[in-house]
């Protein structure tokens, strides 16, 4: 019996279609395990070899790879999300109510907001497991700018998705926040310097062409708005977002891997 | 039980919380090797658990918390407070070792290992953890959802999304262009400038506490102070019209916080000088333009000379100034507080027609 297995187990192993998609063995030798890190994209993200004391988890917290696999759970539940989901006045509300209401023991919606919270706390949490290991300084201070921007990114994923159930809670908290980009210095009607900006007796910057406008497509939150956010929340963000990843990732190797004592 | 509430309320204001924690983070820092111990960790932890049933025995509190929304500030407060005891515990145990001339905890590890198992495996298993962790969450708490928005009907209080309720907060100091533009665009410019005006080649790569005290110090009191306890501040006691309420105060939307604040201007010419407001501007903000900017750009020098001096030395012109810059900017919330709640001052300067108040 065991020997039969072991032989369908080699027919497998050793077909055309297995041998074409793993270029090694089972990852039981160094040779081996270093092949698969190698020659697979994803974990080809790391080093063959890594410093000991550089991947405890009592080193980083895991935090960095926490926040990534956070995104990467916002883009699949994102993304499902995104098949029943449009994003209008009309529809937006009932479309919602509809993911709660029609899908039995649908999760979907939850596991986007709540990992979304948890992306948020990940990444405050990862930056200051950096900060403490003093990991910002030579050669890394600009892996930590793009982190910071990483940052904002995070936050403002949040602040963008935040709108889209278009009920109370969320117009009103956009409407808060928001409010702030009106008193934007020189670039916000209400922002100081704005009035000095004008031509004759004409304002340049005006309700209906300042900084706030541009953020709501419009004076007010309303169905542009809608659009707008969810673009910016499904589309660009995450696209500028991944782009820098990707340079992050990068610039952590090229910078000599985790960091750890000189 | 109701005795202590009543106690409690009554001793919770933005100023007793405020200040009441700076104390105790001036005192974390200066015995930072005392308080990481576990003999005065453990009673810490046993006080915050104890105190948390307590308070979710109060109806209105337990209600505030387990909003499906506020969930994730529970979380947070948790995982903070847990690490940055972790970190700072470490950071203690390398000083010592340091000063001993042992290896750092780690330098224990001096090896390197292969990427597969030894990290990938980590990674797997975080990513499970991380996984069963959400789907409960999810399960457990379902997405809010209002009634429909209505842009005629606005909830009183309008909150921003919990992560922007420090910016909120700082609000009632400071006016929308400060609070919501400038100094969130600082903090990020100011986090990006972090590795080059921090001169200190040491504690790289490893926990440390002793020599980096200062940053270390500059640093927390952003994220804890300025940051997370705002946001405590601003989601779980300002209530209906922003006004603040204890934890354990019902939210009376007809609460009406006298307003008495008055402008540095007013308080110079009309109840000092008793002349009234002069016409023109400059003449009327006059002082508090003088003292905006003798603390921006008269400061900085003074600070080099005294208790800056050495940092002065190690760090360019251009470097120490930025450096000092970022530090007042972040010094201008607690002062602003303080004048607040000793002499009711509103602005320091105070140009409504330019929408320029400080
Ligand atoms: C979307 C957000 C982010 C993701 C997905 C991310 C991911 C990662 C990962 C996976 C690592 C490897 C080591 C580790 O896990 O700790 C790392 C390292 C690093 N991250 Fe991030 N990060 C993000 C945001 C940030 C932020 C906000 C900062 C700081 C402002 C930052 C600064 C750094 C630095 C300096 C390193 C190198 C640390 C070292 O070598 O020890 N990152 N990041």
């Amino acid at each position: 019996m065991n020997s039969k297995l072991k032989q369908i187990q080699k027919q497998i192993v050793e077909s055309q279609i297995w041998k074409s998609i793993f270029r090694h063995g089972m990852p039981d030798d160094t040779r081996t395990r270093a092949m698969v890190v190698l020659s697979n994209v994803f974990l080809h993200l790391h080093p063959v070899k890594s410093r000991e004391a550089g991947i405890r988890v009592g080193y980083t917290w895991c935090m960095g790879g926490i926040t990534f696999f956070l995104f990467l759970v916002e883009a699949v539940t994102g993304i499902l999300l995104m098949f029943y989901y449009r994003p209008t006045a009309e529809y937006a509300y009932s479309d919602i109510i509809a993911l709660r209401e029609h899908v039995p023991l649908g999760i979907m919606r939850e596991l986007h907001r709540w990992g979304a919270h948890a992306m948020v706390i990940a990444v405050w949490l990862h930056m200051f497991r950096v900060f403490m290991t003093g990991s910002y300084k030579p050669p890394r201070e600009f892996n930590w700018g793009i982190g910071v921007v990483l940052l904002v990114l995070t936050l403002l994923l949040s602040f963008t998705g935040y709108l889209l159930p278009w009920d109370q809670l969320a117009i009103w908290a956009i409407a808060v926040g928001s409010n702030m980009a009106r008193a934007t210095p020189f670039l916000g009607h209400e922002g100081p310097g704005a009035s000095l900006l004008k031509i004759g007796d004409m304002n340049l910057v005006h309700a209906g062409d300042d900084a706030r406008f541009g953020l709501l497509a419009g004076r007010m939150i309303s169905e542009a708005t809608l659009l707008r956010f969810y673009v910016l929340h499904c589309i660009f963000i995450p696209f500028v977002a991944s782009i820098l990843m990707a340079i992050h990732f990068w610039r952590v190797r090229k910078d000599g891997g985790i960091s750890g004592p000189m | 039980m109701e005795a202590l509430r009543h106690t409690i309320n009554a001793f919770a204001t933005p100023t007793t919380i405020y200040l009441s924690s700076v104390a105790l983070f001036a005192i974390a820092m200066w015995k930072m090797e005392i308080v990481v111990k576990p003999l005065v960790m453990i009673p810490v932890v046993i006080v915050t658990v104890l105190g948390t049933i307590f308070a979710l025995t109060d109806d209105h509190f337990f209600k505030l918390v387990t909003l499906p929304d506020n969930i994730p500030i529970t979380i947070m407060l948790a995982t903070v407070g847990y690490f940055t005891w972790y970190a700072l515990k470490k950071g203690v145990e390398n000083d010592k070792r340091l000063s001993e001339n042992r290896p750092l905890i780690e330098q224990e590890q001096d090896r390197r290992v292969m990427t597969w198992p030894n990290l990938v495996y980590i990674e797997f298993i975080c990513l499970i953890a991380i996984t069963v962790f959400l789907i409960f969450w999810s399960i457990g708490f379902q997405a809010p959802l209002e009634e429909p928005a209505n842009p005629t009907v606005t909830p009183n209080p309008a909150k921003a999304p919990w992560y922007f309720l420090g910016l909120q907060e700082m609000l009632v100091y400071f006016d929308p262009w400060l609070a919501g533009v400038v100094f969130p665009g600082l903090i990020v410019v100011g986090l990006m400038a972090l590795p080059y005006i921090d001169p200190n080649p040491k504690g790289n790569g490893y926990y440390s506490f002793k020599d980096r005290r200062l940053v270390i110090g500059y640093y927390l009191f952003g994220f804890l102070i300025q940051w997370v306890l705002l946001i405590v501040l601003g989601t779980f006691m300002r209530g209906p019209g922003w006004s603040f309420f204890g934890p354990f105060q019902e939210w009376d939307p007809h609460k009406v916080e006298a307003l008495t604040n008055i402008n540095l201007s007013e308080l110079l010419w009309v109840k000092l000088l008793n002349i009234g407001l002069p016409k023109n501007i400059l003449l009327r903000e006059g002082v508090g333009i003088v003292v905006v900017l003798g603390y921006l750009v008269a400061l900085p020098p003074l600070l080099a000379k005294t208790i800056f001096k050495k940092l002065y030395q190690e760090l360019s012109f251009i470097r120490f100034q930025i450096m000092c810059f970022l530090f007042l900017a972040m010094l201008s919330l607690p002062i602003k507080m303080i004048l607040r709640w000793t002499i009711n001052l509103k602005y320091i300067v105070a140009i409504p027609e330019f929408f320029f108040n400080i």
